[in-house]
């Protein structure tokens, strides 16, 4: 069986992904892309985690997160088509309307 | 003897009535409330006078004013011979004067204000002389002072005007406070402020000294001093002189009843009120001798030169004012409010009658100026006839009031036990010739020869004023020749009737004469009437000579000594001499270091600083929010990994 600690490193590994990915990629698509995948690291944490302490709870949790995220990355998509339809940008430093 | 009240608080109900209702209501019907309250003050005051005659005295509190552990003072009246002589004096020429102010204000936008002002100083002033503790006096001289500002800036859209009545108040500012330290020095003495336990007591302390900046003074000789120090102020003496002759931008009446017949004598009230203090201290009486003495003669060097009529009588009001001071300094308090009280009557006439005349010139571009005019005679005999008693009486020409008045004082002083008797007596003497010169060049260049100022005046010719106007100057005018005859002295085979009255209160002047004079103590008097009487009466030939039959003299002066001619001209520089040595300095200091470091720097840079330094801040933070979202996510993930780091590590 493999030890928890692996999926953790695994989780770590897929989240400091989608966090340099959010961080340093300017492509909108490639931004939710990214958060999806910091999203998936943590699921991955928390199912590893509730199998290692035989909670199933966190197995339902999971399925609930994964069913809102898959909701979150519809209005997410939509937002960014209608975003491309009025400006055709899709590179997020040109958005700069909250500008101090 | 309660009805003593209503003397002042009749004109304080006119004032305020006038002044509430006065613009929209009144407007030109506002003389008719202050000059009824005034008559009736007038009455009353003459009631208390008769009945003082008659031996009545009173000293009572109102209404507890102030009460602050043993510190009590009340609002207080006290009738005394001294008191109802001055409520009688002020409310009659108050009243004289309201009835002569509609006629000459008639038209004034500013008709219901005067009358609402000129009375709040008939209230003021009656405050001053009636009150029976040095507080409410302290009430009245500050009240008074008021009023003289704003009846001085009467015309405040005038520039000059508006000075003359700043000038006025700061300079009184300088003698107030050493006022208002000599009232505390006398609670702190006495602890009470009332007049009688403190002059009740005076004696017991005058030994007793007090230690100032390493010099062991006599108690009552500061007491004195600083007291005298209002005194200067008020009664505009050496060296706060300087605001009287300014006071005559505001308009004649109040030069009249203000600046020549009552608040200014107020000084010389004070010295009188407070004798007791000031007979204790020789060095006391020698300061107020001197002042007297040098301001009577530097005001009547300076009158001769000036060609502004009121500015010569403001000069003239000087000089008298110092005769009064010279009496207070030799002892002679009688003859000192006998001067007093007459000067007002014919002082007053004189400005009135300057007022009357300037209503004549109105057209012209300065109406007081007498090089344009003269030849008034013929088109205003009744102020030309008023004018002249009024400047016989201050000549000194036997059988006028001034003559009786000023002779007591110059008698008083030659006769005194002080030292500095005979230096004022010569003084005083010799001030009587100027006197009578500048009084009569008034005269001679006004109403005498021909009429010069006929193109200024653009084809209207002078006329006489209004009955309203003439009629007081009437009844000051006999005014200016009767009240000298209550003080006849008994050389003359008079009995002084004033002196006696006043004897309760102001005692006896001190003389000490060489034996060998003492017994022809009367032939000495008489013998020294006569030579003050030949010294006017020379002065009133020579200013006849030069002003009447020979003008080319006129020039002889200002072309012989043009030096001496523009330091008399120019006020012996005094005006110069405080710019320089008092205004400059204060102004730098207020504008300099005042202004740019203490309040530019400090103050203004602490206000301004703080939100200076929020907005600097501000700015800086603003760099963060550049609106990409990838910067924020980038804070947002290193701020997390700082917080986790934290938590790791300890």
């Amino acid at each position: 069986m493999i030890p928890i600690s692996w999926y953790l490193v695994l989780s770590l590994v897929l989240f400091a992904l989608g966090a340099f990915g959010f961080i340093a990629r300017r492509n909108v698509i490639i931004m939710l892309m990214c958060i999806e995948i910091m999203l998936n690291a943590v699921n991955i944490s928390l199912v590893a985690l509730g199998r290692g302490l035989e909670d199933t709870a966190a197995h339902l949790l999971v399925f609930f997160v994964i069913a809102v995220a898959a909701g979150e990355a519809a209005i997410g998509l939509a937002l960014v088509v209608l975003l491309f339809k009025k400006t055709r940008e899709v590179h997020m430093d040109e958005f700069r309307l909250l500008k101090g | 003897m309660t009805y003593v009240v209503w003397i002042p608080f009749l004109p304080l109900i006119a004032s305020i009535i006038t002044l509430l209702f006065g613009r929209w209501y009144i407007q030109k019907r506002a003389h008719w409330l202050p000059c009824i309250a005034v008559f009736g003050s007038f009455l009353l005051a003459m009631k208390t006078l008769i009945a003082v005659i008659h031996g009545a005295r009173a000293s009572f509190d109102l209404y507890s004013w102030i009460i602050a552990d043993t510190f009590k003072v009340g609002v207080g009246f006290q009738v005394d011979p001294l008191s109802a002589m001055m409520m009688a004096m002020v409310t009659c020429l108050s009243f004289l004067i309201h009835v002569y102010s509609i006629g000459y204000m008639e038209d004034d936008p500013g008709y219901y204000r005067f009358f609402a002002y000129i009375s709040l100083f008939t209230f003021s002033m009656l405050m001053l002389v009636s009150g029976n503790n040095f507080l409410q006096l302290f009430f009245g001289w500050e009240a008074v002072g008021l009023c003289s500002y704003l009846l001085i800036g009467f015309w405040y859209q005038k520039k000059s005007a508006a000075d003359a009545a700043k000038k006025a108040f700061i300079v009184n500012r300088f003698g107030d406070f050493g006022f208002a330290l000599g009232v505390f020095l006398v609670f702190l003495t006495f602890g009470t402020v009332y007049y009688q336990p403190v002059f009740e007591h005076v004696h017991e302390v005058a030994h007793e000294t007090i230690r100032l900046f390493g010099h062991d003074v006599l108690l009552v000789t500061l007491m004195a001093v600083l007291l005298f120090c209002g005194s200067l102020g008020k009664s505009a003496q050496f060296p706060l002189h300087v605001w009287l002759p300014d006071a005559m931008e505001g308009p004649t009446p109040v030069s009249a009843l203000i600046h020549a017949a009552t608040m200014v004598t107020a000084g010389v009230f004070l010295v009188c009120r407070c004798h007791e203090i000031f007979e204790l201290s020789n060095v006391a009486m020698a300061v107020v001798a001197a002042a007297g003495t040098f301001t009577c003669f530097m005001a009547a060097t300076i009158a001769p030169t000036q060609f502004d009529i009121k500015r010569v009588i403001a000069y003239s009001t000087l000089s008298q004012l110092g005769y009064m001071f010279m009496a207070c300094g030799v002892g002679a308090f009688a003859a000192g409010m006998f001067h007093l009280f007459t000067h007002a009557y014919f002082k007053a006439l004189l400005f009135l009658g300057a007022g009357s005349v300037m209503h004549a010139m109105h057209h012209a571009p300065d109406p007081t100026d007498m090089r344009y005019m003269g030849g008034l005679k013929k088109y205003m005999p009744e102020t030309f006839w008023t004018f002249l008693i009024a400047s016989l009486s201050i000549s000194g020409v036997p059988g006028l009031a001034g003559f009786f008045s000023k002779d007591e004082i110059l008698w008083s002083a030659f006769a005194s036990v002080y030292p500095w008797g005979k230096l004022v007596w010569f003084v005083g003497t010799l001030v009587a010739g100027l006197t009578a010169f500048y009084s009569f060049r008034v005269v001679f260049m006004t109403f005498f020869g021909e009429f010069r100022g006929r193109e200024v005046l653009h084809g209207h010719e002078p006329h006489e004023s209004p009955k309203v106007m003439t009629i007081p100057l009437m009844i000051l005018a006999v005014g200016a020749v009767v009240t000298g005859w209550l003080g006849v002295p008994s050389a003359l085979g008079g009995s002084n009737h004033f002196a006696h009255f006043m004897e309760p209160v102001l005692g006896h002047p001190h003389f000490h004469l060489s034996p060998a004079l003492e017994e022809h103590e009367h032939l000495v008097e008489l013998l020294l009437m006569g030579v003050s009487t030949v010294v006017g009466l020379l002065g009133i030939y020579i200013a006849y000579v030069v002003y009447c039959q020979r003008p080319e003299l006129q020039r002889l002066l200002p072309e012989k000594c043009p030096k001496l001619y523009r330091y008399l001209y120019r006020k012996w520089y005094w005006d110069e001499i405080y710019l320089y040595s008092i205004i400059k300095p204060t102004l730098f200091l207020a504008r300099g270091v005042i202004q740019g470091v203490l309040d530019s720097a400090c103050i203004e840079g602490t206000v301004n600083g703080i939100p200076d330094l929020i907005r600097r801040g501000g700015e800086g933070l603003r760099k963060l929010q550049n609106g990409v979202v990838n910067t924020y996510a980038l804070i947002m993930a290193t701020g997390a990994a700082v917080v986790l780091l934290l938590i790791y590590l300890f």
